[in-house]
């Protein structure tokens, strides 16, 4: 099992939940977040003063997949959520040891 | 390089503005009455002036504060354009009132021989005020101006709410400009400023109190052009034509707005008499708040029905509604009759948003339309129903006679083929020259940001950095960025959506494939 942790644009989130719809997911849970990478932030004016919003938001998915699943799951998000300019954001996939329903007390695939 | 333009026109605008204010600010020689002593005696008709000086001030200071009851509803809208809209509604307050103090006035009144110094005019148009310099720099023209000023730039306002969201700037100053100088007081002053139409001869003529036709049917036609040439925002509409709700982000700022516009109308009606001394104000603003209550009280009871919840977004655009019906009748009716004007006016709106929503397919986030066109017209018409020949010998149909009916007819036809022709002139002129809509990624972060260079409520602190020596380069850098990024948002529009049978609802899909034209 692996854990896809996505950060995406906030403009391209509707496509990207709408194309993982199509595809077919388990679930997902939907954070906004604040933060940057290689991306400056854009200027904002206050009053003839600029300032810099060095955080910017980002909507943050997490998902719960089987193994085989993680490349389709990946590439759909890169596809729907790619625009070619800087703060595109980025996926990270981590090993899950194991996931439990709390309803069933199930574990392990089955309970994704 | 687009900075420099806009530079040039503002210091022109400013240039012409100086320069007339020292030209005909030169004529005090000839002024009328600019202290008010030939005015003002220590009389009673001294005191009647007096008296009737206050109750216009003070209704023009309460139709001023409608204003801020227009900028409350922007809690309609979503809050990244919060600020757009705002900005909307001040320009039209104060830029608005510029050109209205240059040249508007005089094209409204002049030759309406109301108040000193407005005499050469014919019945199509007037030339007598400009600047308020001359003969019109009198006590009483001034007063005057001053109401009417209030009326012209709320007329202005009402089409901020059906295009909001969504477009440019500087289209929407000349929009604003053309309004408040032509498009307005050339009908105002067929109605109001001894025209054509006030003057016709069938039953007393077109009457409009305080402005059914004047202000809301131009307003809220304008509105509808406006609103229809720009297109829908973003996501209103599926693709088989339904269209989706997009919910506001504060109707705290819905209900102050309407209950301060209420609290305003009090001074758009009864102020219009312009006298305290005719004692009718006080049926005038009961009428008005008569129609506004049963407004209300319709709406509240049609939406129970209808959905099941006391929906207060439309309560507060049924008194409203109630509020602009009532506002030509208001002087010439019973209050019985304005309870059943502001009841039919909640259906009517209610009906209107359906028609504007549902059948044009024309989207307009704050209901400017169904409010100010639809209630205008049937405003008008009540007039020539419900007028008991108690003021000024207006009867209506109720008293059996239809000819009031037929002049109020015509003259709210005329001023919907006006409002109409000139919104599709001055749009349509304005789409194809400049374009009238804003960007895709402006649309998708916010006309706030983009357009007025900050959110309406901005971040923490927190999240901030002062910009200092070296941004310059940054800033090229910032610009390449966001072209990249508004490249790759305009190709969302080729997307196609398609309507997902296992959720019921219409989701995004890729650029179109002959597998999705399958499904």
């Amino acid at each position: 099992m692996k854990k896809i942790e996505a950060i995406i644009r906030p403009e391209k989130f509707n496509i990207v939940r709408d194309a993982l719809t199509e595809l077919g997911y388990p679930g997902m849970t939907v954070t906004e977040v604040k933060g940057h990478g290689s991306q400056k932030g854009i200027s904002e004016v206050w009053r003839g003063r600029r300032y810099r919003v060095d955080l910017l938001s980002k909507i943050k998915i997490e998902i719960i997949v089987k193994d085989a699943d993680v490349e389709k799951i990946v590439n759909t998000i890169i596809n729907e959520s790619q625009t070619g300019s800087i703060g595109d954001g980025k996926i990270f996939v981590f090993n899950v040891e194991n996931v439990y329903r709390i309803r069933t007390k199930e574990s392990g695939e089955t309970a994704i | 390089m687009k900075f420099a333009t806009n530079k040039i026109i503002i210091s022109a605008w400013l240039l012409a503005i100086i320069s007339g204010i020292f030209t005909l600010g030169s004529g005090i020689v000839e002024a009328g009455d600019p202290n008010g002593s030939a005015t003002y005696t220590d009389s009673i008709d001294g005191l009647k002036y007096a008296v009737n000086f206050t109750w216009t001030l003070v209704g023009a200071f309460l139709v001023f504060s409608m204003q801020s009851g227009f900028a409350f509803l922007g809690g309609f809208l979503r809050q990244k354009n919060m600020l757009g809209y705002m900005a909307h509604c001040f320009i039209d307050s104060t830029f608005g009132a510029v050109v209205f103090y240059i040249f508007g006035f005089a094209l409204m009144f002049g030759g309406s021989q109301l108040t000193p110094g407005l005499e050469y005019g014919n019945s199509f148009i007037g030339w007598d005020g400009f600047f308020l310099a001359g003969r019109s720099y009198d006590v009483q023209t001034i007063m005057f101006w001053l109401f009417q000023m209030v009326f012209a730039t709320k007329t202005v306002s009402i089409i901020a709410g059906a295009v909001a969201e969504r477009m440019k700037f500087v289209p929407y100053i000349i929009y604003s400009f053309l309004m408040c100088g032509l498009i307005y007081p050339i009908y105002g002053h067929w109605v109001w400023g001894g025209g054509w139409l006030s003057t016709l001869p069938i039953g007393a003529g077109v009457k409009d109190f305080a402005g059914c036709a004047c202000v809301h049917t131009i307003g809220g036609i304008m509105a509808f052009v406006g609103a229809w040439v720009l297109g829908p925002r973003k996501g209103k509409y599926n693709p088989d034509g339904t269209p989706n709700a997009i919910p506001g982000h504060n109707l705290v700022y819905v209900v102050i707005g309407t209950l301060v516009l209420a609290f305003g109308w009090f001074g758009f009606n009864a102020g219009s008499t312009l006298a305290a001394t005719d004692l009718r104000i006080s049926v005038v603003a009961t009428n008005t708040f008569i129609a506004a209550a049963t407004g209300a009280s319709i709406m509240l009871f049609v939406q129970w029905a209808l959905t099941g919840y006391i929906d207060v977004p439309f309560i507060c655009n049924g008194a409203l509604a109630g509020l602009v019906a009532i506002t030509a009748p208001c002087a010439y009716v019973a209050p019985w009759a304005a309870a059943v004007i502001g009841l039919l006016s909640g259906l009517i709106m209610r009906g209107a948003v359906w028609l504007v929503e549902v059948v044009f397919k024309v989207d307009d986030p704050l209901g400017a339309v169904a409010v100010h066109a639809a209630n205008g017209i049937w405003g008008m018409l009540a007039i020539g129903i419900f007028a008991d020949g108690t003021y000024q010998g207006v009867t209506g149909l109720i008293m059996g006679s239809g000819w009031q009916l037929l002049a109020q007819f015509i003259g709210t036809i005329v001023a919907i083929a006006w409002a109409f022709a000139w919104g599709a002139a001055v749009f349509f002129s304005l789409k194809y020259t400049m374009g009238l809509r804003v960007s895709e990624l402006t649309e998708n972060e916010g006309v706030d940001v983009h357009i007025h260079g900050s959110p309406c409520y901005p971040v923490e602190e927190e999240f901030l950095t002062p910009l200092t020596g070296e941004a310059a380069i940054d800033l090229e850098q910032e610009r390449k960025q966001l072209s990249l990024l508004e490249e790759a948002l305009s190709k969302d529009r080729e997307r196609e959506k398609i309507y997902s049978e296992k959720l019921g609802r219409w989701v995004y899909a890729r650029i179109k494939t002959e597998k999705n034209k399958t499904k």
